[in-house]
């Protein structure tokens, strides 16, 4: 596929749909949803083609692409794609249009929305496709711009506030980030990320750089990733800014955004910094537990069903980083539990994804339904009024909680496994929130959708086509991942093992 | 190369000629400033195509004037006097579309603007420090008449504080140049012999004038805390002066330190090295952080300028090719993105609003009554923040890189100031123009604002949105200019710490 | 020793044709004018009185460097030439002002006083010798204190002549005394004559205090702190044209004078300024006269409301200058002294000039009647502009180079630190300090809006104006080409 810049495409096209609905300033709104959503399929589309010509043994980066861009800065324009990223890269091409046929109704503006959408999917694209830190960086921040917009301009009452703190909290990571690589370059005169991994594999950064200032720069990345994901205690921008977001905008965030933090760390805080990490896991361990245990618990507590999948967000983000930590920390001596704990990770990545997004989507049904209202003691009894879509949301709320059979489950019994061999106690803290997750959860499902019939849920209609037709490829993706994981794990396994071979 | 000479003659003539034009009518003389702009910004993209980057300072022009002093008429370019002419160029031009509007006595705002304009040409051509000192005074003059007449809140107080700051700076420099000519037995004043003749003086009275010559220039780059006459002034100035002042001649004093003071006495920037980067972060998170608490929409921009300038004064401070290649970047970016800023805030916004108070800004849903305004301030807030993909990324970067090999301490501050920075920025977009989401208003109801967009503030926006959009992308096309002139005879000098 | 009558009578051609083109102003205006209204009076006597100093210019330039005459009486170097012809020019300068100014009662009179001035001053400028150069100077002082009281409409005038005849009388007669002292001591008459004999000697307490004596004079002529008391009074009243001419050509003349007076004669008993505690002489009380003249001018023109008399602070500004000029000649010779004093002249005049234009357009005492200038004159603000930023000492014009060449040669003294260096960087700190009071002027003209009574348009006479622009045109062309007169040294 080397004439073909199958990479560039996949990052590009979404853009390419941006500027062109840009200058349709008079198209009708019809065309421009329909313009826009195809725009946003082409990323699965591409995704699939680079499946089917991807190797999985290859352990390397493949379909890469690597232009001269900034002589002076040493930069190149340098994309490749691994195991890790192209799952990534299906998933948001799953998400992307799934969230956009969710804001199928966005009466205000449509077509911005659709621009700033497009922006935001090819921006997420090239986070998981750049290997050079110029433009990675790019892709980046970038992404913050369309998220606070689409979150400003649609988002509820408190949107300018959640979005001005949601924009802050990450640039002011991303400044530490910034002074860490600028440091880099300043003793490596590079910014490539593969460069840097193999110098610090060989242990060539240690002697270019010292030990003091390599933990300092190490703060620093580790600051900028933290807050995307988020990890505890970087976390507190999240629950407003998913709860305000529109429903499309909080499934996009959900789904990928917090993914580009977790990808970060997997892709360049662990590489390039293997000592730092194994030396900095013991406390890192405890903040990713922090996130598990309190974000479900805190989830617990809540009456406002968005801000409720928002804390379980945190929670479900907080296990991959429990595992890859956990991981980090262990060292060499235990390959198979590191194996199981990222591979779990990965898949906690791409399922979460799907379920959460799928979760959103059903409480902004229920929103919409409802005239504005998402108060988990506000309805009762949805499931008479609508059953199917009652079923459906129960799917995919079980998926959140685990069920065996369904995705969800697969991830979480990977990570526990791993990190039960790794770290023993940080398993038995982590069933705790097992517990709190499934209470909330069937909570929410209780009170919601059983029981007596809440005011005006008798007028609720059930899911339209368009709805269904949202939700229907998450979770049919749900039960197969929940049955035959192998699916999604023949594309990253081998690459798992090869890190759990070179653990320092 | 050898016309750059001309884009200052054509600069003098072109206002001298505005000033006629403007007898007879309003139109002839903005067509007239318009025209000179662009030809002498011709002249820089011409010189600059076919410049080759070396390390050597090409010399344009070098006649004796002065004998008994060892003045010369001498002119010469390299890699970063380029890089800053270009910028002035289209500086001038951007703000010359941006003042299209003025209507009182047009002829002799023009004139002012292009001797302006004429000096600051002059200053980034000159290698005499006695020339380069008259360029340099001689675009005092203007600022106060720009301000004073055609200005606003406060023009007079603003206009003579301005003045009067600068040429306080100058009066400094002009003390050290002559300091050094004196007591060095200086041959005359070209910047080789000065530095000749700097070498031969006691280490003390080195590390003296170095901090009068620095400081008379920092005052003019607006250090903390020698900054107070920037805002004051530059929210004072009309927009096309305020993009001028605070895109260009700001510019002025930081070249001035990097060209004057630093090659001369090395020995002086080392001694003062930690004071002058102490003060540049100061300036960075402190403007940043006054910024962040104004009601008045242009102070928030007049206070980023000394934020922004402050990077570039760290740069300089750090003192290795690195940091200063990312200051002179800085100085490109801040000025392309300044210009930007304000004229946004004073042409498109005020003009129409009559206010610049932010919490009537609030008010109205700006962005749904001039979408325009409201496209460009957003991109120009994100490369004002230093967004990855505008001119302000790659300049910090390359800066923070130099100034860590330092000093990780002002870095990390630094690296503080770029969040302050977003911070304040934000701030200032969303409360402008996202402050509203009343969807009842639209142009209706507000007649006055719906006056349009005219095509000079379009083609003005354009072009500086260009070229922070190119410089973002691939700064590489100045960097490779810079990169090389900084290892020049003269800045050799400053990076070995004066050894010759 | 030459005593030739026949060279001493082409040493002084020009005086003659000064004082010939005098009698010819009154001969004219008594025999033929008596009828003529006072404009076509005033218009012809400015005429003749042009020819003549034009005609003395070029007599001073033919004549040349006669070197010394009758008996070193008189010295016609290069200096005398030089500052003979800058002198004339100004002259001409000043009768353009006067062209433009409110008519005088008896415009013939004052042609032929002005005249009469002049020829003093060209005297003064070749004068080598103590009488000479006191009779030189008091022909001079006395025209010029008539000339400040030529304006009989106005008491200030009076008052402004009365002043300035008595500290100037007193002045003369402190000259006079520290004169007679020196020949006591020296018991010679010749400048070079009294180097000589001072030269092995000390200094003597009666050589001190002819020193001090003539040095106070000198002060009171030249308008140095604390010696000005008269200044400000004098130029608020006097009549324009006259205040021109005593800002300008008096100050060359004068300067040229005690240049020759202090460095030809008396150099030997100069002192040291180049390190702080050397042997005294008359360059430290120099140096104390340079201080204080550019503290109190600067600082007391930050708060005057009344135009004339902002000028005349700046003037005592500028003379602080001037003599460190003085002090600087010790190394640089007279080059950067006259220069500065010359461009100086050029540019003081011209902005009276301005304001000589405006009184007789209903009047200019306060600063702000020039509000709205440019729009009643853009000639007259264009001018005003020029000679104001000159005075001022920006780029490109006449005024920074001097200012600037005059730090170089005093810098170059002695350094930085001893007192000559102190006062340099006194000296530039204040003129950053000063551009704020020409800027206050430059504001009314050139941005505030008229007032509602002044506001027409107003007419400039062809005369003043050529003289004006080329005022102006000789600020800006001296100031980018200053070798042309730097080179005459």
């Amino acid at each position: 596929m080397s004439s073909f810049s199958l990479l560039t495409s996949i990052v590009s096209i979404p853009w390419l749909g941006a500027l062109m609905l840009a200058s349709m300033p008079r198209a009708h709104v019809k065309i421009v949803r329909v313009l826009a959503l195809l725009y946003s399929l082409s990323t699965l589309a591409l995704g699939l083609v680079a499946w089917a010509n991807f190797n999985p043994a290859a352990t390397g980066f493949q379909f890469t692409e690597q232009h001269a861009w900034i002589g002076v800065l040493n930069v190149s324009y340098h994309l490749g794609l691994d195991g890790l990223s192209l799952i990534l890269v299906l998933l948001t091409g799953l998400v992307a249009p799934a969230a956009l046929l969710a804001s199928w109704k966005v009466e205000r503006d449509p077509r911005l929305f659709c621009i700033l959408f497009l922006f935001l999917q090819g921006a997420a694209l090239g986070v998981f496709l750049a290997l050079d830190f110029f433009p990675w960086f790019i892709f980046w921040e970038l992404s913050l711009v369309p998220a606070f917009f689409l979150i400003k301009l649609w988002g509820g009452p408190d949107a300018t506030r959640a979005a001005y703190q949601f924009v802050i909290y990450t640039i002011g990571g991303s400044a530490f980030m910034l002074l860490a690589f600028a440091a880099l370059f300043a003793a490596t005169r590079t910014f490539d990320f593969v460069a840097l991994a193999a110098a610090a594999q060989s242990g060539g950064l240690a002697t270019k750089i010292s030990a003091r200032a390599l933990t300092a720069i190490f703060l620093g990345v580790l600051l900028g990733l933290a807050v995307k994901v988020p990890l505890f205690p970087f976390h507190t921008w999240l629950p407003s800014a998913y709860a305000e977001a529109p429903t499309g905008a909080s499934m996009f965030l959900t789904g990928i955004m917090s993914k580009m933090g977790v990808y970060g760390f997997l892709r360049i805080l662990w590489p390039l910094f293997p000592a730092q990490l194994h030396a900095a896991a013991p406390v890192l361990i405890v903040l990713a537990l922090a996130g598990v245990v309190l974000g479900a618990f805190a989830a617990m507590a809540q009456t406002d069903l968005k801000r409720m999948v928002a804390y379980s967000s945190i929670n479900h983000v907080s296990y991959c980083l429990l595992a890859l930590f956990a991981v980090a920390g262990a060292g060499a001596a235990h390959a198979a539990a590191s194996g199981a704990a990222l591979s779990g990770a990965l898949l906690q990545m791409f399922n979460h994804g799907l379920s959460a997004s799928a979760l959103f989507f059903c409480i902004g049904i229920i929103e919409s339904r409802s005239g504005g209202k998402r108060g988990l003691n506000d309805f009762g009894g949805l499931r008479t009024a609508a059953p199917m879509f009652a079923g459906l949301c129960g799917i995919a709320m079980f998926s959140s909680l685990g069920l065996p059979g369904l995705n969800g489950f697969v991830g979480e019994f990977l990570i526990f496994r791993g990190v039960f061999g790794l770290v023993p106690w940080a398993a038995a803290v982590g069933t705790l929130a097992l517990f709190a997750t499934a209470y909330f959860l069937l909570t929410f499902w209780q009170r919601v959708f059983h029981g007596p019939q809440g005011p005006g849920v008798a007028s609720f209609r059930d899911l339209s086509g368009l709805e269904i037709l949202t939700l229907a490829p998450a979770l049919v993706l749900m039960f197969v991942l929940g049955v035959w994981p192998q699916l999604l794990v023949s594309i990253f396994n081998p690459l798992v093992t090869a890190w759990a071979a070179h653990l320092p | 190369m050898n016309l750059l000479p001309y884009a200052i003659y054509v600069s003098f003539a072109g206002a001298a000629l505005s000033l006629i034009a403007g007898m007879r009518s309003a139109t002839l003389a903005r067509w007239t400033a318009l025209l000179t702009a662009v030809a002498s910004w011709g002249i820089t993209l011409y010189a600059a195509c076919g410049f080759t980057p070396s390390s050597e300072v090409l010399t344009l022009i070098d006649i004796p004037w002065v004998s008994q002093l060892g003045i010369h008429y001498h002119l010469a370019a390299d890699g970063i006097s380029l890089t800053l002419l270009v910028l002035t160029g289209l500086a001038a031009t951007a703000g010359i579309l941006f003042s299209w509007n003025i209507e009182e006595r047009t002829g002799e705002f023009f004139a002012f603007y292009l001797a302006l304009i004429g000096g600051v040409y002059g200053v980034f051509l000159s290698a005499d420090a006695f020339l380069f000192f008259v360029f340099y005074e001689i675009a005092i003059v203007p600022k106060y008449f720009l301000i004073a007449n055609w200005g606003s809140t406060n023009r007079e107080y603003g206009a003579m504080k301005l003045a009067l700051y600068s040429f306080a700076g100058s009066a400094l420099v002009l003390a050290g140049l002559l300091w050094i000519y004196a007591t060095g037995h200086a041959e005359g004043f070209g910047l080789g012999q000065l530095a000749q003749a700097a070498v031969t003086i006691t280490h003390g009275q080195q590390v003296a004038i170095f901090a009068l010559i620095f400081t008379g220039f920092a005052v003019l780059a607006g250090m903390f805390p020698f900054h107070t006459w920037a805002p004051t002034g530059h929210v004072a100035a009309p927009t096309g002066a305020s993009m001028l002042l605070a895109g260009v001649v700001m510019k002025l004093g930081a070249y001035g330190c990097l060209r004057v003071a630093m090659p001369l006495l090395p020995a002086g920037l080392e001694f003062w090295q930690p004071v002058i980067a102490w003060l540049a972060v100061a300036g960075i998170v402190y403007a940043g952080l006054v910024a962040l608490v104004q009601q008045d929409f242009k102070f928030v921009i007049g206070y980023s300028s000394v934020s922004h300038m402050g990077f570039v004064l760290l740069g300089l401070a750090a003192a290795n090719p690195a940091a200063v290649a990312g200051a002179v970047l800085q100085m490109f970016s801040h000025g392309v993105i300044a210009g930007l800023l304000f004229a946004v805030v004073g042409r498109m916004v005020y003009e129409r609003t009559h206010t610049r108070q932010l919490e009537h800004l609030r008010r109205l849903p700006l962005h749904r009554l001039m979408p325009f305004a409201a496209v460009v301030f957003v991109i120009a807030g994100l490369a004002s923040m230093g967004m990855p993909g505008f001119s302000g990324f790659p300049a910090e970067l390359t800066i923070l890189s130099g100034t860590w090999q330092v000093s990780k301490v002002w870095a990390l501050v630094a690296a503080v100031g770029v969040l302050v920075a977003a911070a304040f920025t934000l701030r200032a977009i969303q409360v402008a123009f996202f402050g509203s989401t009343d969807e009842a208003t639209d142009v209706t109801t507000h007649p006055h604002l719906m006056a349009p967009v005219t095509w000079p503030e379009r083609t003005g926006a354009i072009l500086l949105l260009g070229a922070t959009l190119l410089i973002g992308l691939k700064p590489d096309l100045l960097l490779n200019w810079i990169v090389p002139s900084l290892q020049s005879p003269l800045m050799q000098a400053v990076w070995h710490g004066g050894v010759r | 020793m030459n005593y030739s009558y026949w060279i001493l009578a082409r040493a002084l051609l020009p005086e003659m044709t000064l004082v010939a083109g005098a009698l010819c102003v009154l001969g004219y205006d008594l025999l033929r004018a008596r009828h003529h209204t006072a404009a076509e009076r005033r218009s012809a006597a400015l005429w003749i009185g042009a020819t003549a100093v034009v005609a003395a210019l070029i007599d001073s330039i033919s004549v040349g460097r006669l070197g010394a005459v009758y008996g070193n009486t008189l010295a016609l170097d290069q200096l005398a030439v030089v500052a003979r012809a800058g002198v004339l020019g100004l002259t001409l300068l000043t009768l353009g002002v006067t062209a433009g100014a409110k008519n005088a009662r008896h415009p013939a009179e004052y042609v032929a006083i002005i005249l009469f001035a002049t020829s003093g001053f060209t005297l003064m400028c070749a004068a080598h010798q103590l009488l000479v150069a006191f009779v030189a100077l008091e022909l001079a002082s006395l025209s010029l204190y008539v000339l400040a009281g030529f304006d009989k409409d106005r008491r200030e005038s009076a008052e402004a002549a009365l002043k300035y005849f008595l500290f100037g009388g007193m002045a003369s007669a402190f000259l006079l005394f520290g004169f007679s002292l020196i020949y006591g001591t020296t018991g010679e008459l010749d400048l070079t004559r009294i180097a000589f004999a001072i030269m092995h000697g000390e200094m003597t307490p009666l050589l001190a205090i002819a020193l001090v004596m003539v040095i106070v004079a000198f002060g009171f002529k030249a308008a140095a702190a604390p010696f000005h008391l008269w200044a400000p009074d004098a130029y608020e009243g006097a009549p324009t044209p006259s205040a021109a001419f005593i800002a300008s050509a008096s100050k060359v003349a004068g300067f040229t004078l005690f240049f020759r007076l202090f460095w030809s004669g008396l150099s030997a008993t100069a002192g040291d300024v180049s390190v702080a505690g050397n042997a005294g002489g008359w360059l430290i009380l120099m140096a104390l006269l340079s201080g204080a003249s550019l503290l109190l001018g600067n600082l007391a023109a930050l708060a005057q409301t009344n135009v004339r008399r902002l000028l005349a602070y700046s003037a005592i500004a500028h003379t602080g200058v001037m003599l460190l000029g003085v002090i600087a000649a010790e190394i640089s010779g007279p080059g950067p002294l006259f220069y500065y004093v010359a461009t100086y002249g050029v540019a003081t005049a011209g902005a009276f000039g301005v304001i000589a234009v405006l009184e007789a357009n209903g009047g200019c005492q306060q600063i702000t009647d020039l509000a709205g200038l440019s729009r009643r004159s853009p000639l007259l603000a264009g001018c005003l502009l020029v000679f104001i930023l000159s005075l001022a000492g920006i780029p490109p014009l006449a005024g920074f180079f001097g200012k600037f060449y005059v730090f170089a040669a005093t810098l170059k003294v002695g350094g930085v630190a001893g007192p000559a260096g102190w006062l340099t960087m006194l000296a530039i700190a204040l003129s950053a300090l000063a551009l704020y009071y020409y800027l206050i002027v430059l504001k009314q003209a050139l941005v505030a809006a008229p007032a509602p009574e002044r506001s027409g348009r107003i007419r400039v006479p062809a005369a003043a104006a050529i003289t004006l622009v080329v005022a102006a045109g000789l600020v800006v062309f001296l100031g980018v080409f200053p070798s042309l007169v730097l080179g005459l040294f």
